[in-house]
């Protein structure tokens, strides 16, 4: 993936910014979704804000090579090729959902832009076909982020940007208006900046990760590198985990469970997740794993792969998260394991050596194809 | 005769609060969205008329728009001596006190639409003429009615200042409010009860009409 010609998005800002200075740089590809992912306060909104053009900030912005901001040329906001998502949908109260809809694509579409994103694929994608002749005053919020979504999709955007979108929602809200996004993921190729600061959300979404701490950058790369990198704040959250890519390898009907096969083994999971050949993501939090320096006897615990530890921190915690490979020889996918110094010392591990790692829990982070797909 | 007083009066009212409008929402949109620290000195101008006897007022108009001003210059153009005591004279009159109550609302409707609207519609391609039309105008539209109720009602019950700068010319500058005063002045009860009584009317019209219209505009919006 990494070595592909693949168009990039080159962001750089800095400036004051209230409390401290915002300084940051960092390339990513121009596809998926990428995170802005940092604690409240840390500059991601403004660097999205910078990139929309509703903030001026020094810098340089350039997408898939059309530069958008450099030294003093600054692209003003309506002249670029956005769909801005804001945390609060922020719908125009004064027309209805529909031509809210429609007033960025009757501005590019009507004025000769190819439709490549119809009103009617969108309307069926975020399922807001009932609401169309509504006022926004008389939405619920998570309908009204939905139509925020519409919106932003239909004025044709090369560059999606979203705020915190789910940031405003309660609970069922959120878990209403997810689906809608993971679909969007699948069916769009519009590459999407999405800031936020739940590592869930974060997690369930996106494909790569701008990591943000006091107005620069910690870290950047794909998901799955950075969630198994254990100097990182995000490894030491109590939910630190990794997200893994999964292929269902069959079904044991006698028990429920399905055999999912990663990179590096195999693990079995209570129900049926699909058919043979399937993909699923699924997501092994850090502190489902524990590691033993043999194969469990005796143990209820269905799932113990051998693996080798890779590193470990922080060396003087009461908890150290540490990183291990499976496979043998540790060549397969990586995962997080919290454990006590205290254990770490009696067993004497270290890197490099082999281990079992004893995997208690595995979540099932995206809807796999066709199963459970969200209602319309 | 006495129907030439009160269509010289909506005469000026209308045209007085056309003016306003056409110059006090790009003077209320400086005023909501500028940054600059000096516009609160501007705005201060603009509400004076708010606070100043009317007779201050039409002191300083008769001084700006006779023959040693800039309004006698202005007449210089088509060879009349002054403004004052003329139509135009009233207009420039009306539309100076008439200011904050069309200013006000306006500049208070701009700021509680707030930026956010404004970003939106930035985001979504409109440039900034267009998103002053089809965002912050609709948004500030309660604003904009009683802006122009308020003038129009205003600029009808205006009396010092009109006396002031237009006097008593009758077809020319002799107004409504001045007509009653006049009848009263020369024992005309009927005809100044018919004036008065019909000001009455109109005044409670106006403000019910308001109140429901903006009843209305409310429902729709924000």
């Amino acid at each position: 993936m990494r070595g592909d010609p693949v168009s990039r998005m080159e962001v750089r800002f800095r400036g004051a910014l209230g409390r401290f200075a915002l300084d940051v740089a960092f390339e990513v590809p121009a596809r998926g979704i990428t995170a802005l992912f940092g604690p409240s306060g840390c500059g991601k909104t403004s660097v999205l804000r910078c990139v929309a053009g509703l903030q001026r900030l020094e810098g340089r912005f350039a997408l898939d090579g059309d530069v958008w901001q450099d030294g003093r040329h600054f692209r003003p906001t309506h002249k670029r090729p956005i769909g801005y998502v804001f945390q609060e949908a922020n719908l125009f109260p004064h027309l209805s959902v529909r031509a809210n809809l429609l007033y960025g694509h009757r501005r590019t579409v009507g004025r000769g832009v190819p439709e490549t994103i119809r009103e009617a694929d969108v309307v069926a994608l975020l399922g807001i076909g009932h609401l169309l002749d509504r006022a926004p005053l008389n939405l619920s919020g998570g309908e009204r982020q939905r139509v925020a979504v519409g919106r932003a999709l239909l004025s044709q955007p090369r560059l999606l940007l979203m705020d915190e979108p789910l940031a405003a929602l309660d609970r069922m809200s959120k878990d209403d208006i997810l689906p809608y996004l993971e679909r969007l993921h699948e069916v769009l190729s519009v590459p999407v900046l999405y800031v936020s600061h739940d590592i869930a959300e974060v997690e369930r979404l996106a494909d790569h990760l701008v990591l943000l701490r006091a107005g620069r950058v910690v870290a950047n790369g794909p998901l799955a590198e950075l969630q198994s990198d254990p100097s990182l704040p995000i490894a030491r959250l109590p939910e630190a985990g990794v997200t893994l890519p999964a292929v269902v390898e069959g079904f044991e009907a006698a028990y429920g469970l399905t055999t999912l096969a990663l990179d590096g083994g195999t693990l079995q999971v209570p129900g049926e997740l699909g058919p043979p050949g399937s993909r699923r993501g699924i997501r092994i939090a850090a502190s489902d794993v524990s590691l033993a320096r043999r194969p469990p006897e005796g143990s209820t615990i269905l799932n113990a792969l051998p693996a080798r530890i890779l590193k470990a921190e922080p060396p003087d915690g009461v908890q150290m998260t540490a990183v291990v490979a499976l496979g043998p020889a540790g060549t397969g996918a990586r995962l997080l394991a919290r454990v006590t110094r205290k254990s770490w010392d009696l067993l004497g591990l270290a890197p490099g050596e082999p281990v079992f790692a004893q995997i208690k829990g595995v979540a099932l982070v995206q809807p796999g194809t066709g199963t459970d797909d969200p209602p319309d | 005769m006495i129907w030439q007083p009160i269509l010289l009066t909506l005469q000026l009212a209308t045209l007085t609060t056309l003016i306003l409008l056409v110059i006090g929402t790009p003077l209320a949109w400086w005023l909501a969205r500028s940054p600059a620290r000096w516009k609160e000195a501007v705005a201060t101008v603009v509400a004076l008329p708010l606070v100043l006897p009317p007779t201050v007022i039409g002191f300083y108009l008769l001084i700006l728009l006779g023959p040693d001003g800039p309004g006698g210059w202005v007449a210089s153009l088509w060879g009349a001596r002054t403004l004052a005591f003329t139509f135009p004279g009233l207009v420039i009159g009306s539309v100076l006190y008439s200011m904050p109550f069309v200013v006000q609302p306006i500049r208070n409707a701009f700021e509680a639409a707030g930026d956010r609207p404004l970003e939106a519609a930035a985001t979504l391609r409109a440039s900034p003429l267009d998103r002053f039309f089809t965002v912050a105008v609709p948004l500030a539209r309660r604003g904009f009615l009683t802006g122009a109720v308020l003038g129009f009602a205003h600029t009808m019950g205006e009396f010092g200042v009109i006396l002031m700068i237009g006097g008593n010319i009758p077809g020319k500058t002799r107004v409504l409010s001045v007509a009653i005063y006049d009848y009263v002045e020369t024992l005309q009860w009927t005809q100044a009860h018919i004036l008065a009584g019909g000001m009455l009317v109109f005044s409670f019209t106006v403000i019910l009409t308001m109140m429901m219209l903006e009843k209305r505009i409310g429902r729709g919006g924000r």
